[in-house]
């Protein structure tokens, strides 16, 4: 962890959400939702489709309103905050969404290339560098950088739009979905990407997923929610052991069992 | 509280050693936003030559991949001048970065950009429009093939999208029609009606709005309007659709895009064109009475009689006639730009770009070609 880059702050979680209600038009989304989200952790959010996990997500990122409740990150309330002041919140968050949203009429590099440009005073050389070195980094070839996302396959889409969300070196990454869709050996070297970048960079994850098998690996906490309430948050251990119809079928379901014993073994 | 929010450089030379010893010591935030400072301090201390190099890097309070990168950088570019170079003092997390930016650095290429020779952009333009022509000629022989089959089916032939077509780009588009037109017959009255008074031909102004919005106007300005709404909106539409794989699913349905997105389209069309030119006729022929009424004192009724002297039925149908082939053209090439839409977002602006600006260019040409048969046949 970089000491230095931490703000003085009230508390010390990275996200502190509390009592937080959220309504579409007449349908509850989420109801008395609290979490903390700790430096250093990899925090997941889990639950069955439409549970409101993105939608949490995307509260938490300012790009929906709660209707009450209040949301810190890093110290500040997100609710009702304008965009100037959000800025230098946004600035130490990276973002990388479920179909990786990359920019289809820039190349790869111009899309990494863009965030560095608008937000950093680096001279274009450098920027190329880092930019170059940022697509190394989440895994994808040197000349990806000069395609189109429409060129890539799947899992190359997904590292791109990990290498944009690294682009700033934020303190926070929110992943949303990032390894669905990709074959398995993609999604288990997302797994390892994930772990080196909180390894190496101190970074403080968090992420919306079903994949069972990123969660045992990589997830230091996991919430788990449904219709809006959180059933559960503890590590995948804790969980495992947590009496509740709905915890123990996605644990001990088919595919959850095959993941834990999985995990289980690589222990 | 508030640290060294950038990263700095302290530097000594000592030129009383063999070789010469350069002493960094990095000191601050040595992050992407901290950097920007000491870039080209460091691009220009590592052409300095001396041979030998000692950082010093107890001092860094943070590091990311970017200060990372700019070390390593720099490290590498002394080192390839051949001076020795050390690093000392950086904590160990510090160090797991440098060495984790050291190994992958070496895969990290900045991507070259292409460069295209003028030559060279301009066969490929020749060769896109080539193909561009292609595929509208192959595009029209596969929706003539289509129109057969349905022809020879009748069954197959899906009501409710032609319905769906007719509601939007006729009825919908009735408003904008009838004022354009009206407009347009007050403005031809306007200015014929200074004209006409000059040679005291007043009455005339019947001849002058009713010839001129019917075989002409109408049409060709309610094919325009058409091609601006709906050309465009097919275009966005299944440029769209072709992007999230929607038609690629149409076909492994078992749906031919053809006979669900593009046959309704053109059949709605051909049908709700000439009857949006006929109520432009109407409305723009009104325009006309009414500024006929007040800028040159003829009644209605004079008007309206004088109109069916100068009318025949051939000037009617001379302009109705061009709706339905105008309809056709505007409805295949707005279906065709949006199935050579590929890639994103920006290729669905172009090619709808595209759409508008071609079916109103082969539209007008369309007209002209109609008006030299017409000429020929003594229409």
């Amino acid at each position: 962890m970089s000491t230095a880059r931490k703000q003085p702050q009230e508390s010390s979680a990275v996200i502190d959400i509390r009592a937080l209600h959220t309504r579409y038009g007449k349908a509850v989304v989420h109801e008395d939702v609290s979490l903390t989200v700790q430096p250093g952790e990899i925090f997941s959010l889990v639950g069955g489709s439409g549970c409101g996990k993105s939608t949490l997500l995307r509260a938490i990122i300012m790009l929906l309103q709660p209707a009450s409740g209040s949301i810190r990150v890093f110290g500040q309330e997100v609710i009702g905050l304008n965009d100037e002041k959000a800025l230098p919140l946004r600035r130490r968050w990276g973002v990388m969404f479920e179909r990786g949203a990359l920019f289809s009429s820039l190349t790869v590099a111009e899309n990494v290339a863009m965030v560095l440009h608008e937000h950093t005073q680096l001279s274009a050389s450098l920027i190329d560098e880092v930019v170059a070195l940022k697509i190394a980094l989440t895994g994808l070839p040197a000349d990806a950088g000069a395609k189109y996302p429409n060129e890539l396959s799947g899992g190359m889409r997904k590292r791109a739009a990990l290498a944009r969300a690294i682009a700033l070196d934020p303190e926070l990454l929110f992943l949303d979905e990032p390894t669905a869709g990709l074959d398995p050996l993609s999604a288990s070297g997302i797994d390892e990407l994930v772990k080196s970048l909180r390894d190496v960079l101190g970074l403080t994850i968090m992420m919306v997923t079903h994949d069972l098998d990123l969660l045992w690996r990589t997830a230091d906490r996991v919430a788990v929610l449904d219709k809006g309430h959180i059933l559960g948050i503890g590590s995948m251990t804790e969980l495992s052991k947590l009496d509740h119809p709905l915890v123990r079928e996605y644990f001990y379901g088919p595919r959850g069992r095959a993941a834990r014993e999985q995990a289980w073994k690589k222990k | 509280m508030k640290a060294i929010q950038v990263a700095q450089l302290e530097i000594e030379t000592d030129t009383a050693s063999v070789p010469t010893t350069v002493n960094v010591r990095c000191v601050g935030v040595w992050t992407v936003q901290g950097i920007a400072p000491i870039e080209l301090r460091l691009a220009a201390l590592a052409s300095s030559d001396a041979g030998k190099w000692v950082i010093d890097g107890s001092a860094i309070s943070a590091l990311d991949t970017a200060g990372a990168w700019l070390l390593h950088r720099t490290m590498r570019a002394v080192e390839q001048r051949g001076a020795s170079v050390r690093i000392n003092g950086l904590r160990p997390e510090f160090n797991t970065l440098l060495q984790l930016i050291a190994a992958r650095a070496a895969t990290a290429e900045p991507a070259a950009p292409v460069k295209v020779g003028l030559l060279a952009s301009i066969g490929q333009q020749a060769w896109r429009n080539l193909l561009g022509a292609s595929g509208m000629l192959a595009f029209i022989g596969e929706s003539a093939i289509a129109f057969l089959h349905s022809l020879a089916r009748p069954q197959r032939i899906r009501w409710r999208p032609i319905l769906h077509n007719l509601q939007t780009a006729g009825f919908e588009a009735l408003p904008i029609v009838g004022l354009l037109s009206f407009l347009m017959g007050v403005v031809i009255a306007y200015q014929g009606a200074d004209q006409l008074q000059r040679f005291g031909a007043n009455i005339f102004i019947a001849d002058l709005v009713g010839l001129s919005m019917l075989r002409e106007l109408s049409p060709l300005l309610t094919a325009i309007i058409v091609a601006g709404r709906s050309g465009s909106a097919y275009a966005a539409q299944i440029g769209t659709m072709k992007i999230s794989e929607e038609i690629d699913a149409l076909r492994t349905i078992g749906i031919g895009p053809q006979e669900l997105l593009v046959q309704p389209k053109i059949l709605a069309l051909v049908i709700a064109l000439p009857l949006l030119t006929v109520y432009a006729d109407v409305a723009g022929v009104l325009g006309g009475m009414l500024m006929a009424n007040s800028m040159l004192d003829i009644s209605f009724s004079v008007f309206l009689d004088r109109l069916e002297d100068a009318l025949s039925l051939s000037s009617f149908l001379t302009g109705i006639i061009k709706a339905p082939v105008f309809a056709a053209i505007i409805a295949l090439v707005g279906c065709f730009q949006g199935f050579q839409v590929s890639g994103g977002a920006d290729s669905v602006g172009r090619q709808t770009t595209v759409s508008v600006v071609q079916s109103i260019f082969l539209v007008i040409v369309a007209d002209a070609l109609f008006s030299i048969i017409f000429n020929w046949l003594d229409l």
